[in-house]
C-alpha cells in the first residue's frame, strides 16, 4: 500500500478546511474573535503567537473539541456540527504536546485502536502498523511497550502514528515537539518536515517558536488576542510586518540568537 | 506484532470478570430454601429453650419444622408471625396483653383468645411456668438498706438503675412501674439484659430488671423485690401460631397440644441455668427434656462444629456477595453518571453519603416491616451501605483521568459508550476495584450484624455469646470474619492483576 494515498495528490482547487467568522468566548475573556480562515490541500499552515492569542482554541474548534459561539466551519464540503462530527473526526488526525497516549494501551493498540474500533480487517492493519513504522522510523519493539516504557520522543512518533492511522486528509498538531528536550526537538523537526513533504497531507501546526514555524510552514498565521494580525510567509512576517506587534514578535525571537552570537563573539 | 501475549491478556482480563459475575449469578440459588414449619424464637435463652423443644417436638411426631433462632424482641417476631415467616413462637400472656394487643379491650369484655383471632393468631393453653417481670438488686445491698419491696426504693434515689432496653422501652415496662410507684432514680441506663447481671456483680449497677425464672437470681445471690402494688401482669407461657397452619397441619397442632402443662417452674429455671451457667447448648437441653417428658429419641440434627461452620460461612457469603453483587451492579453505572453529569453527580454523591451515615440496627430494624425478617432485610441494608465507597471511587477514578486523554479520546472520534468501554473504565479500574475492595471488606463486617434479624451468618454465634457470655462462641463468629475479610483482600488483589491493565500499574508507578 502506498503511503501517499491517492486522495492527496489529488490537485484540489478549494480549500479543504474554510472557518467563516467563527468566534469563541469563555467566561471572561475573548479566545477567537470573529476569524475567516482558510487551509488549502497540501499545504502546511502554522499557527502562531503568543500565550493565549488562540491558536490552540482555533484548532481545537476544528477538531471539535470546543464548540463556537458563532460562524461556521466547513471541512471537505461538509459543515462541523455535532452530528458530522464523528464522521469529520475520522477524516482529521490530531496530535497533542504530551502525545495523549492511553497509558493502558501498548503502543501498538493505541494506535490500532481506531482501527480495530472501526472493524478493520487483521491484516490490513497489521500492513498499515508496519508501513507507519517504517515512516515515522519506530522500532518494531517499541510497539509493545506502554506509554509509560517510552522515551519522549518515541511518544510523539507513536502519536503521530495513531493519527495517521486511518490516513486522514487533515493533519493537526499542537505544539507536537512542545515537551521535548531540544536535542530530540532538531532531529525530530527534521524527520517531521520530511514526513509532510513526503504525505502531502494539509497540514494545521501550532507552535510559539518562530524558526519552528519559519522550518515548517508553507503559509504563517500569527495571531493575537484573538484575531489573526497577518498570514504569509516567513519572508513576508519578517520584511513586512503588518504592524509593530509582528516586528516585536519576530524581534524578540531573533534576539536571542544575537545574544548568543554575542557571547561567542 | 497482534499475537499471544494480547490475547492471553484479554483472556485473563475476561476470565477476572466472568469469574466475578458468574460467582454471583448463583448465589441466590443458596441459602433460601423453605421448610414446612417456621419454628420462631426471641433472643433471649428461655425462648430459644422452648423454640427448640417446639421445633424438635414436631420433628420427633412426624412433622417437619426449623427453627429460626433468636430473631429479635416482641415486635419483630409478632410482624413476622402475622407475616407468615414464621408459623409459631413462645409467647407470653403479660406480653400479648400489655404490650402486642395494647389497646384493643382485652379484658374489658374480651378475652386474650377472641382479640388474638381477631389477628387470625392462636394461642395454646399455658405451658405451665410463669416467668413475670420483677425488680431485683444484690442481697447484701438490700440487707444493708433494708430494702425487701418496690416501694422501699422510693426511699434510696441514689441507687442507679441498669434496665434491659426493652424493659425501657414497653407500655408494661419501666415507664407505667416509674409511674405506679412513683420511682425517681436519678440515674437510669438501658442495656443489654445478660449485660444487666454482670454490672450488678460488678457493683457498677445496683438495681436491674428481671426474669422470675432467670438462673441468676441465684447465682449472684439477688433479693427478688416484692411488688407489693401488684404492678406486673401474669407473664403465662404460651405457643402462639397462626390460624390457618393449625388448620392446614394438624399433625403439627397436635404436636403443640402436647406440650402445654408439661414445664414447670423449677423445671424451667433448671433448663436456664444448664444453658447460661453449665454452657450447655440449647439443643441438647431440648432434646433432654424431649426425652424425660415424652420418653422420645429427639432426632433433631445436632450439627457438629464443622457443618455448622461451612453453614454459617454459606450464609454469610450469601448475605455479602448478593448483596455487593447488586451494589456494583448500580454503584459504577451510578459513578458514571455522576462523573459525566456533575448537577447529578452532586445528588448521587449526597445521596449515597447519607445512607452511609445511617446506623446500621436502625437501617436493619427498618427494613423488617418492608421485606420481614431474615436474609432479605439484611442482603437490602447491606447493599445500601456498599454502595458509597464503589460511587465514590468510579467517579473519582474517573473524574482524575486527565483532560488531554479525555480528549484524545474524542478527538480519534470514538463515540461516548465506546470511549467509556475501552478507555475511561479500564483507566479507572483500579479506582473501581478499589472501591469495591472496601465496599466487601466493610460488608462481611456488617452482614454480622444481620444475624439480629434472623439473617444468621457469623453474627450467629458473635450475638449468641453476648447472651452466654461465652468468649469461645463469640471468637467462632469474630475469627471467620475476620478471616474472610482478609480473604476477601486477598482475593481482589489477585483480580487487580487480571482486570487492571498492565499499562495502568506501570503508569501509576511512575
Amino acid at each position: 500500500m502506498p503511503i501517499i494515498s491517492p486522495r492527496a495528490i489529488v490537485l484540489y482547487t478549494s480549500p479543504v478546511l474554510t472557518l467563516n467568522g467563527v468566534s469563541k468566548t469563555y467566561p471572561g475573556s475573548v479566545a477567537l474573535q470573529s476569524t475567516d480562515l482558510s487551509f488549502m490541500p497540501g499545504q502546511t499552515t502554522v499557527l502562531i503567537g503568543p500565550s493565549g492569542c488562540g491558536k490552540s482554541t482555533l484548532l481545537r474548534l476544528l477538531i471539535g473539541l470546543v464548540e463556537a459561539d458563532g460562524g461556521t466551519i466547513d471541512m471537505d464540503g461538509r459543515r462541523l456540527s455535532a452530528g458530522t462530527l464523528p464522521a469529520l473526526r475520522r477524516l482529521m488526525g490530531y496530535v497533542i504536546q504530551e502525545g495523549g497516549l492511553f497509558p493502558h494501551l501498548n503502543a501498538e493498540d493505541n494506535v490500532t485502536l481506531m482501527a480495530r474500533y472501526l472493524g478493520w480487517a487483521r491484516g490490513r492493519i497489521a500492513a498499515r502498523l508496519e508501513e507507519l513504522a517504517a515512516l515515522v522510523r519506530l522500532p518494531a519493539d517499541s510497539l509493545r511497550r506502554f506509554p509509560g516504557e517510552l522515551s519522549g520522543g518515541q511518544r510523539q512518533r507513536v502519536s503521530l502514528m495513531r493519527a495517521l492511522m486511518l490516513d486522514p486528509q487533515v493533519l493537526l498538531l499542537d505544539e507536537p515537539l512542545g515537551a521535548l528536550d531540544p536535542m530530540i526537538r532538531h532531529e525530530l523537526q527534521r524527520e517531521l518536515k520530511a514526513i509532510f513533504r513526503r504525505l502531502a497531507k494539509t497540514v494545521v501546526l501550532v507552535t510559539h517558536d518562530i524558526a519552528e514555524a519559519g522550518l515548517f510552514a508553507n503559509v504563517i498565521v500569527l495571531m493575537r488576542e484573538g484575531r489573526v494580525v497577518q498570514q504569509g510567509s516567513l519572508r513576508d512576517l519578517v520584511e513586512r510586518p503588518a504592524d509593530p506587534f509582528v516586528g516585536r514578535f519576530v524581534q524578540a525571537q531573533a534576539d536571542s540568537w544575537r545574544a548568543i552570537r554575542d557571547v561567542l563573539a | 506484532m497482534a499475537g499471544h501475549p494480547r490475547r492471553a491478556r484479554m483472556i485473563r482480563r475476561r476470565l477476572g470478570w466472568t469469574l466475578l459475575a458468574g460467582l454471583t449469578a448463583c448465589l441466590p440459588l443458596t441459602g433460601f430454601a423453605r421448610t414446612p414449619v417456621v419454628v420462631g424464637s426471641k433472643s433471649f435463652t428461655e425462648s430459644v429453650i422452648l423454640g427448640e423443644i417446639v421445633t424438635r417436638l414436631i420433628n420427633d411426631k412426624g412433622g417437619a419444622a426449623r427453627h429460626r433462632r433468636e430473631l429479635g424482641g416482641t415486635r419483630v417476631l409478632w410482624d413476622a408471625l402475622l407475616a407468615g415467616q414464621i408459623d409459631v413462637y413462645p409467647e407470653y400472656t403479660g406480653t400479648l396483653r400489655q404490650e402486642i394487643l395494647a389497646g384493643e379491650g382485652v379484658g374489658h369484655g374480651l378475652t386474650l383468645a377472641q382479640a388474638l383471632a381477631r389477628h387470625h393468631v392462636r394461642m395454646s393453653a399455658p405451658l405451665g411456668f410463669s416467668n413475670t417481670y420483677a425488680l431485683g438488686m444484690k442481697a447484701t445491698l438490700a440487707g444493708k438498706l433494708g430494702i425487701r419491696t418496690v416501694s422501699d426504693l422510693k426511699g434510696h434515689p441514689g441507687l442507679v438503675f441498669g434496665l434491659s432496653n426493652e424493659f425501657m422501652d414497653r407500655a408494661d415496662g419501666w415507664p407505667g412501674l416509674r409511674a405506679a410507684y412513683g420511682l425517681a432514680p436519678r440515674r437510669v441506663q438501658g442495656l443489654q439484659h445478660d449485660l444487666a447481671y454482670r454490672g450488678i456483680a460488678s457493683g457498677a449497677l445496683d438495681v436491674t430488671d428481671l426474669y422470675t425464672t432467670d438462673p441468676e437470681i441465684a447465682y449472684y445471690h439477688l433479693r427478688v423485690l416484692d411488688d407489693d402494688r401488684h404492678y406486673f401482669p401474669r407473664y403465662q407461657a404460651v405457643l402462639v401460631y397462626r390460624a390457618g397452619m393449625a388448620q392446614a397441619r394438624p399433625a403439627v397442632a397436635a404436636a403443640l397440644a402436647s406440650l402445654p402443662g408439661r414445664i414447670g417452674q423449677s423445671r424451667m429455671i433448671h433448663m436456664n441455668a444448664r444453658v447460661k451457667l453449665d454452657h450447655v447448648s440449647e439443643d441438647a437441653v431440648a432434646a433432654g427434656f424431649i426425652k424425660r417428658q415424652f420418653g422420645l429419641d429427639s432426632t433433631g440434627r445436632v450439627e457438629d462444629i464443622g457443618a455448622r461452620l461451612w453453614r454459617r460461612t454459606v450464609e454469610h457469603l450469601t448475605l455479602v456477595l448478593i448483596s455487593l453483587s447488586m451494589a456494583v451492579a448500580l454503584a459504577i453505572p451510578l459513578g458514571v453518571v455522576a462523573a459525566l453529569r456533575p448537577r447529578w453527580g452532586q445528588v448521587i454523591l449526597g445521596v449515597t453519603g447519607v445512607i452511609q451515615t445511617l446506623p446500621a440496627l436502625a437501617v436493619l430494624v427498618f427494613m423488617i416491616p418492608l421485606l420481614g425478617i431474615g436474609a432479605r432485610p439484611a442482603v437490602a441494608a447491606l447493599f445500601l451501605y456498599s454502595l458509597l465507597p464503589i460511587v465514590r471511587n468510579t467517579y473519582t477514578g474517573l473524574r482524575d483521568i486527565p483532560v488531554s486523554l479525555r480528549e484524545s479520546a474524542r478527538a480519534l472520534g470514538l463515540p461516548l459508550g465506546a470511549r467509556l468501554r475501552l478507555i475511561d473504565v479500564p483507566l479507572a479500574s483500579r479506582a473501581i476495584l478499589a472501591g469495591i475492595k472496601t465496599s466487601a471488606v466493610i460488608n462481611i463486617g456488617t452482614a454480622t450484624l444481620g444475624a439480629l434479624i434472623g439473617a444468621g451468618g457469623y453474627g450467629q454465634p458473635i450475638l449468641t455469646g453476648i447472651r452466654l457470655d461465652d468468649m469461645g462462641l463469640i471468637l467462632q463468629g469474630a475469627v471467620p470474619a475476620a478471616l474472610m475479610a482478609l480473604a476477601a483482600q486477598g482475593g481482589f488483589d489477585l483480580l487487580e492483576k487480571a482486570v487492571v491493565p498492565k499499562g495502568v500499574r506501570i503508569h501509576t508507578r511512575q
